[in-house]
């Protein structure tokens, strides 16, 4: 295959076209600034009005509650030192779980810093949160619950409902990173009882650097940039009107047809997981074998080493990603891995292949099939494969089961 | 990222597998960390005859293994001794800061099969027991002081 193969569409995805032609008119015809009187400025006006509705309606709010944003990170940031700062009177404890994406897990750590009590909740091995410990660290300072919606490495979606529910009843404020599962999850913020979302456009093939956070009306919540009357005094800085209209497209396309894409990326994703589990031994399945995002499929290929493979899978035109010390740029594997409970050594060997809509069966084929040879011919470079050739070694099990002890 | 040289011997890797009665064996690096080099060495009187190697790591690490087996292949045991780390990275046209303890591996896994050569033959090399072999295997990371 001469072209490139994409699967690591969790990191972000190409721009539709539909979407860029919607943006297009907003960089050199109509860029008027929304915060003038003039006509050209009203053009601004009326598109960032249009595309705030459209994202309200993908996830079931009102268009005011709808505040456009730099991106997933800021959104992430901006919930909740947002809320930690104005509710401080009330109590300084955040609850929230140790596989959060980073743009959470450091502004926690951030906030702990300043006075704040942050409890990280433990996982299963499926990367699910559990309700009954959930309910259990809700105390009298408890001021806000942050969960994710779904996991950005191994897929695993959180019950998200029920967590709403707990947090309704005790009367705690509830935000939830939707990074990735907005545009690929049915979302009601309301039969969800979700306070405040946070999501990003580049995820569901809008542009890059434009994102929104949700906030419940009547949730009181600090601004993060200061500066202007931009959103409702809430967000300050000129308007990234290209952004925020490609941001009301991509999310409105992607609810059109999320049912018929599901579809389409399910059916994907199990010929991916099946093929793995058929061709390849000493594989384990990361996250939750039904929860989970529908084009999400995370390995973890014992023996070997992940950038390895991920260095292997791009020498023939496949681009993946690796929670592997060695992509990551520290010396621990993903802690998201470490989380579930996997031993560093395999954490260190796991592939993650996010699928999306331009992939086709016979690319998932096709990856399959040089998965098979790159596994192969790693292992037989490495001296920990040469042990389990030798029965020194337990290995895990080839389905979601339990880990068996590797060592 | 890497250079073509770390590419081409992460693709091609010389000197891959295993030697029967190596006369020195090394082990260095840990799995827990995401790396383990181990060297097998062959020696007629004071001459490396031959060398392999079998490496789980990330591409830098498999790429330095092969290179540090191709510059002591038919060297004598002096001058395997004095292989450096950096020769080894330097040969491969160099390493991206966060992967220079790949090739400090590759120096000490020929070091330790070195070791293990000594103790099983009696002959003295001169330097190994100077050698401090890394347990904790120190990754060197560029530090973010504001953190």
């Amino acid at each position: 295959m001469d072209k490139m193969i994409y699967m690591d569409n969790s990191a972000t995805t190409p721009v539709k076209k539909e979407v860029l032609q919607e943006m297009l008119p907003y960089f050199s015809e109509f860029y008027g600034n929304p915060s003038s009187v003039y006509q050209l400025s009203s053009k601004s006006k009326l598109a960032i009005d249009k595309a705030r509705g459209q994202v309200a309606k993908g996830i079931g709010a009102k268009k005011n509650e709808i505040y456009f944003t730099g991106g997933g990170s800021e959104s992430d940031n901006w919930a909740i030192k947002g809320i930690a700062y104005k509710h401080k009177e009330k109590g300084n404890h955040i609850i929230t779980t140790k596989i959060e994406h980073h743009a959470v897990l450091h502004t926690c750590e951030y906030l702990q810093k300043q006075g704040f009590e942050v409890t990280y909740l433990d996982v299963d091995q499926y990367g699910m949160v559990n309700l009954q410990e959930l309910e259990k660290a809700i105390k009298d300072n408890t001021i806000l619950i942050s969960i994710m919606f779904a996991n950005n490495e191994i897929g695993t979606v959180q019950p998200i409902k029920e967590i709403g529910e707990i947090a309704r009843k005790h009367k705690v404020l509830f935000h939830t990173d939707a990074v990735q599962a907005v545009g690929s999850i049915e979302i009601d913020v309301n039969e969800m009882n979700i306070d405040l979302l946070s999501m990003s456009a580049h995820k569901l093939y809008g542009p890059k650097g434009v994102g929104a956070l949700y906030i419940r009306q009547g949730t009181r919540i600090d601004p993060l940039i200061a500066g202007g009357a931009q959103e409702r005094n809430k967000r300050a800085g000129t308007e990234n009107i290209a952004g925020i209209v490609g941001t009301g497209k991509a999310v409105e396309l992607a609810y059109e047809h999320l049912e018929e894409n599901n579809k389409r990326l399910v059916s994907l994703r199990e010929r991916l997981i099946r093929g793995i589990q058929d061709k390849i031994p000493h594989v384990r399945l990361n996250g939750h074998p039904e929860k989970r995002l529908p084009g999400n499929v995370n390995f973890c290929f014992q023996f070997i080493e992940g950038e390895a493979l991920l260095l292997s899978l791009d020498m023939v035109g496949v681009a993946g990603s690796s929670g592997s010390a060695c992509t990551s740029g520290s010396l621990d594997p993903s802690h998201v891995l470490l989380s579930i409970g996997l031993p560093h050594e395999i954490a260190h060997g796991s592939l993650r292949l996010s699928l999306g809509l331009s992939n086709t069966e016979e690319e998932v084929d096709y990856v399959v099939e040089q998965l098979e040879g790159i596994v192969e011919r790693l292992r037989k470079m490495s001296p920990l494969y040469d042990k389990v050739q030798g029965g020194n070694i337990n290995v895990f099990r080839k389905s979601n089961g339990a880990l068996h002890s590797a060592t | 990222m890497y250079s073509e040289k770390v590419m081409e011997h992460f693709t091609q890797p010389r000197n891959v597998g295993e030697i029967e009665n190596a006369d020195g064996v090394g082990e260095v690096g840990n799995a827990k960390c995401g790396d383990i080099m181990r060297m097998y060495l062959k020696i007629d009187g004071d001459v490396i005859t031959d060398v392999k190697f079998k490496t789980f790591g990330c591409g830098s690490a498999i790429a330095s293994s092969s290179m540090a087996t191709e510059l002591i292949k038919g060297k004598t045991v002096k001058e395997a001794m004095e292989l450096t780390n950096k020769a080894v990275a330097d040969a491969l046209d160099g390493l991206p800061p966060v992967k220079m303890h790949c090739s400090v591996l590759a120096e000490q896994a020929i070091k330790s099969a070195l070791v293990d050569y000594s103790k099983k033959s009696g002959v003295k090399i001169e330097g190994l027991e100077d050698v401090d072999f890394d347990d904790e295997h120190l990754h060197d990371l560029p530090e973010d002081e504001e953190e």
